[in-house]
C-alpha cells in the first residue's frame, strides 16, 4: 500500500473521531449552562473544555468573551478551528475522496453524505438550530461511517490504518479531558459531600459519553477513585485508556504479522510497552504518582507513537 | 444544410436502431423522467462528476447523461477499426522517426519547421526509443460522420486522452437500467478495456525489468478536473494511483513509498503533462513531478505512457499530414478522411479563411476542450470580427476547417425525443498488439442546432452499442 494511501487513512481515522470528541464537548458544555452553582460560573467550565481541545488561546484572540453562541459557532462551525466538527468532517472526507479506491462504496456514502449534510446545515441561520440537534447529527454520522467501516471493510493494511488512527486519537481524547480535570478528582476535604464533586466527575463521564455505562459498571455512589479507574485501567470502558491502547496494540500487531521481518516495528514495541506498563498498575499507585505527571507522561507517550507510526509506515522507507 | 440522421433515413428507421423503436415509442414519459433520475442519482452517487474551473458555481458538475443509445452495425464498425488501428500505427511510426533520423521530413513530405520547432516536440528524447518502439500508447481518435460512409477524424489525441470512464460507465449505468434492452440486442462489451489496457501497459515495460511489471497510474491530484477517471482506472486494474510526491528516483530505478518501503515502478502510465514530469528537465517550478525521472527514462529504467514528446503528433499543425503519413510509413491509402483543413500561416489559405470566415469553423493549433474557437455559421457578426482581430495578430496560431455537417442522433429532450449532433471518440490501445474495444464515448451537443459537444461547452455523452453479428 502506498504511505499516502495509508496516512490519509490514519488521518481519516484521526479526524472522525475528533470531530465526535468536538462534538461532546459541545454536548458537555451545553449542560453545564443548564445548571446553576458551578464555583466559578459556566465560563470557567468551558474554558476547562476548550483547553482540553488546546483551543482556549485561539477562542479567546478570534471572540474573546465566551457566550453561548460564539462557543457553539468555534467548537461546530469555525473552519480557523481545526478541532472543529465542521473541519474535522471536512478533513475526514477529504483524505476519503483522496483514497476512494481503498473504501468500500459504503464507507464513502456515509462519508460523503455526512458532508453532504454538514454543508447544508452549515447555510441554515444558526438560530433554527439547537445544541443538542447538532452533537447528534455528529454522533450519528460518525458512528454510521464507523459501522459501514466495520461491516464492509476488508480486513486488510487499510483497516488497521484507520482503526490505529480511531485508537490514538481516542486515548489522547479522554487523557486530555481527563488531565484537565485532573483536579476535581484528586480527593479534597472540603468537597466531600458538598454535591459539587460528584457533579463535576458526571461532567467528566458524560464528555465521554460514558455515565451511563459508569454505573452499570459499579454501581452505587459516584468515587473519585473509581471515575478514573474507570477512564483509565477499566477495559470493559470503550474510552478508557487501556482500551484505547489495547486497540492500537492490536492493530500495529495485525499490521507486524502481515508485514513481516523486513518492515521496521518500534510503533507496535512501543505501544506494547506503554500497555504493558499500564497494566501493571492500580489506581492507587497513579493517584501516588500524581495524576497530573501520569497523565501528561500518557499524552507524550501517544505522541510517540504516532510519530513511530509515521517513521515505520508513512514515509515509504525513505 | 441537411444532416445525416443516425436513426432514421426518412420516415424508415435503419437497420441498427430496428430495436430500439419500440422501446423509444412505447415508453411512458412519467417512466422515462424517472429513469433519467434514476441515472442521475447512480452516476452522483458513484462520484463521476467533472470540474469546470474559472466559471463560478459548483466545479463538481455532472456530464449530462442521454440514455438513447447511439448504435453501429459491426460492417459499421469493422471500417472503421481497420480505419482508426491503421492511423494509430502510422502516428507511432511518424514519432519513432522524428525523434530518430527524421525520414519524412528529409523526403519534404513534412516541412522540418512544423516538427523541429513545435512546442510538443523534445529534444531531450531524440534518440530515445520506448520499448516496441511504441510513443503513444493510448490514442483517442475524434471522428464525426456526415453520410452513411462518411467518417472524418477531427483530431488524434495522443498524449493523454481522457474520457474513457464515461465509456464504460454509461455502458454499466445502461445495463443496470435497462437489462431487457441488453437481452433484446447483441451488443458487443466494453468492460474488457481496463484488462486490455493493463495489458499494454505490461507489454511496453522496460527490458530491465524482469519480473512482473509494476505499473501506476501518475495524476495531477485530486483538484484535477479528471480525477474521478484516474481512480476509476486505477481501480478497475487493480495498479496503485500515485502523485509525483509518492515516486523518487534512486540510482538507475524510480521508486514509490509504500508501507513496506520502496518498491519499484516499471511503467508510469502518466495523466500529466510533460512540462510538470520532471522539475530537472522541464518547469522548475512543477510540484508534479518527480526530481531525476527523465534520467531514468532516457537510461531504460522505466517507461512513461504516452512518451514525452508524444504530443508533436497529434498538434493541430501536424493533423493536416497525417494522411500523408499514412501513405509514406505503411504504403497504404488512408481508410478515415481527414476534414480539409486551411493552415494560416500559408498566404493562400489566410487570403481565402479571412474572406470566409461566416462559412469555417476556425480553431487554435493548442487549443482543446472546444475553448478559442470560432463556428463561423453560429456566431453573430460581432463575434466574427472580434475573432478576425485575434486571427489577424496571430494567424499562424490558428488552422480552419468547413463547417461540417456533423450527424445527428435522436436524443431525450424536454419535449420528448428530438435529433442532436454527436460525434464520437474511440480508444485505441497500442503496445504488443493494438487493441480497439467496440465502442467509444459519443459525445452530444444537447443545445439545439450546436455542433459543439464538448462537455464544457453544455455536451452530453451516450452509451455507444456496436452490435455483434
Amino acid at each position: 500500500m502506498l504511505s499516502r494511501t495509508a496516512s490519509n487513512l490514519f488521518w481519516m481515522g484521526r479526524n472522525l473521531e475528533r470531530a465526535e470528541t468536538a462534538a461532546r464537548l459541545l454536548d458537555v458544555g451545553q449542560r453545564i449552562t443548564l445548571l446553576p452553582n458551578t464555583e466559578l460560573g459556566y465560563q470557567n467550565e468551558w474554558n476547562s473544555l476548550l483547553q482540553a481541545s488546546g483551543t482556549s488561546d485561539l477562542f479567546r484572540q478570534k471572540y474573546g468573551e465566551i457566550t453561548q453562541e460564539k462557543i457553539e459557532e468555534f467548537i461546530f462551525f469555525d473552519h480557523d478551528n481545526p478541532s472543529s466538527v465542521a473541519s474535522c468532517l471536512e478533513r475526514a472526507r477529504e483524505a476519503g475522496r483522496i483514497v476512494r479506491t481503498a473504501l468500500t462504496s459504503q464507507v464513502w456514502d456515509a462519508l460523503n453524505v455526512a458532508y453532504q449534510e454538514l454543508r447544508k446545515i452549515e447555510r441554515r441561520p444558526r438560530s433554527s438550530l439547537d445544541t443538542a440537534g447538532l452533537t447528534d447529527f455528529t454522533t450519528s454520522h460518525t458512528s454510521t461511517v464507523r459501522g459501514a467501516i466495520n461491516a464492509t471493510q476488508l480486513r486488510n493494511d487499510g483497516w488497521h490504518f484507520m482503526n490505529l488512527g480511531y485508537s490514538i486519537e481516542r486515548a489522547d481524547a479522554t487523557a486530555r479531558l481527563l488531565d484537565v480535570k485532573y483536579f476535581v478528582l484528586l480527593p479534597r476535604i472540603e468537597f466531600v459531600g458538598s454535591g459539587l464533586d460528584s457533579y463535576q466527575w458526571q461532567v467528566i463521564l458524560r464528555a465521554l459519553s460514558a455515565h451511563r455505562a459508569y454505573h452499570w459498571a459499579y454501581g452505587g455512589d459516584i468515587t473519585a477513585a473509581q471515575v478514573a479507574d474507570f477512564l483509565i485501567l477499566n477495559g470493559e470502558s470503550p474510552r478508557a485508556l487501556i482500551t484505547s491502547l489495547y486497540e492500537a496494540v492490536w492493530h500495529l500487531e495485525g499490521l507486524a504479522r502481515r508485514y513481516g521481518d523486513s518492515v521496521p516495528t518500534e510503533a507496535r514495541d512501543k505501544a506494547r510497552e506503554v500497555l504493558t506498563a499500564l497494566e501493571s498498575r492500580n489506581i492507587e499507585m497513579i493517584f501516588d504518582e500524581g495524576l497530573h505527571e501520569f497523565l501528561s507522561r500518557f499524552i507524550r507517550e501517544m505522541a510517540t507513537i504516532s510519530n513511530l507510526v509515521h517513521q515505520d509506515y508513512l514515509m515509504g522507507g525513505v | 444544410m441537411s444532416y445525416y440522421n443516425e436513426m432514421f433515413d426518412g420516415d424508415a428507421v435503419r437497420e441498427p436502431y430496428a430495436r430500439l423503436r419500440d422501446w423509444v415509442d412505447t415508453m411512458p414519459a412519467d417512466f422515462r423522467q424517472m429513469k433519467q433520475a434514476e441515472a442521475e442519482a447512480l452516476f452522483r452517487r458513484i462520484g463521476i462528476t467533472f470540474a469546470v474551473y474559472g466559471e463560478g458555481g459548483d466545479p463538481d458538475r455532472l456530464i449530462p447523461f442521454d440514455m438513447m443509445p447511439r448504435v453501429f452495425e459491426q460492417a459499421e464498425w469493422r471500417r472503421l477499426e481497420r480505419g482508426i488501428k491503421q492511423r494509430a500505427r502510422a502516428l507511432n511510426a511518424f514519432l519513432r522517426d522524428v525523434y530518430g533520423r527524421g525520414e519524412i521530413v528529409r523526403a519534404g513530405r513534412i516541412p522540418a519547421r512544423l516538427v523541429y520547432q513545435n512546442d510538443a516536440y523534445e529534444k531531450g528524447v531524440v534518440g530515445v526509443v520506448p520499448p516496441r518502439g511504441v510513443y503513444s500508447h493510448i490514442i483517442g481518435i475524434d471522428l464525426v460522420r456526415t453520410a452513411k460512409d462518411e467518417f472524418y477524424v477531427l483530431e488524434d489525441n495522443c498524449r493523454t486522452p481522457s474520457g474513457v470512464s464515461y465509456m464504460l460507465e454509461n455502458r454499466e449505468i445502461m445495463m443496470r437500467m435497462f437489462p431487457q434492452l441488453f437481452r433484446g440486442n447483441r451488443i458487443e462489451p466494453v468492460d474488457q478495456y481496463p484488462e486490455l489496457l493493463r495489458r499494454t501497459l505490461e507489454s511496453v515495460a522496460p527490458a530491465k525489468c524482469s519480473e512482473r511489471p509494476t505499473c501506476v497510474i501518475l495524476t495531477p491530484g485530486h483538484y484535477n478536473s479528471a480525477y474521478y477517471e484516474h481512480s476509476f482506472l486505477a481501480n478497475l486494474m487493480g495498479v496503485e494511483l500515485v502523485e509525483g510526491q509518492d515516486l523518487f528516483v534512486d540510482g538507475e530505478f524510480c521508486y514509490m513509498r509504500t508501507t513496506t518501503g520502496p518498491r519499484r515502478v516499471d511503467v508510469i502510465y502518466r495523466r500529466i503533462d510533460d512540462p510538470f514530469l520532471d522539475p530537472l528537465c522541464f518547469r522548475p517550478d512543477s510540484m508534479l513531478g518527480i526530481p531525476g525521472l527523465m534520467d531514468v527514462y532516457r537510461s531504460g529504467g522505466v517507461s512513461i505512457c504516452s512518451a514525452p514528446g508524444a504530443g508533436v503528433a497529434d498538434d493541430k499543425a501536424i493533423y493536416t499530414f497525417v494522411p500523408e503519413m499514412v501513405r509514406f510509413y505503411l504504403g497504404e491509402e488512408p481508410i478515415l478522411n481527414n476534414v480539409q483543413t486551411w493552415t494560416l500561416w500559408k498566404d493562400d489559405d489566410y487570403r481565402y479563411v479571412m474572406e470566409h470566415l461566416p462559412e469555417l469553423v476556425v480553431k487554435e493549433v493548442h487549443g482543446s476542450g472546444g475553448y478559442g474557437m470560432l463556428v463561423g455559421p453560429k456566431s453573430t457578426a460581432a463575434e466574427i470580427e472580434a475573432f478576425r482581430r485575434k486571427i489577424e495578430a496571430n494567424p499562424s496560431n490558428y488552422i480552419a476547417q468547413p463547417t461540417l455537417a456533423l450527424s445527428t442522433c435522436p436524443t431525450f429532450v424536454e419535449e420528448g425525443i428530438a435529433p442532436r449532433h454527436v460525434d464520437l471518440r474511440p480508444f485505441c490501445l497500442c503496445g504488443d498488439r493494438i487493441e480497439l474495444v467496440p465502442g467509444g464515448l459519443t459525445r452530444v451537443a444537447l443545445r439545439e442546432g450546436s455542433l459543439v459537444v464538448n462537455s464544457s461547452q453544455g455536451g452530453g455523452v451516450k452509451d455507444t452499442w456496436v452490435l455483434s453479428e
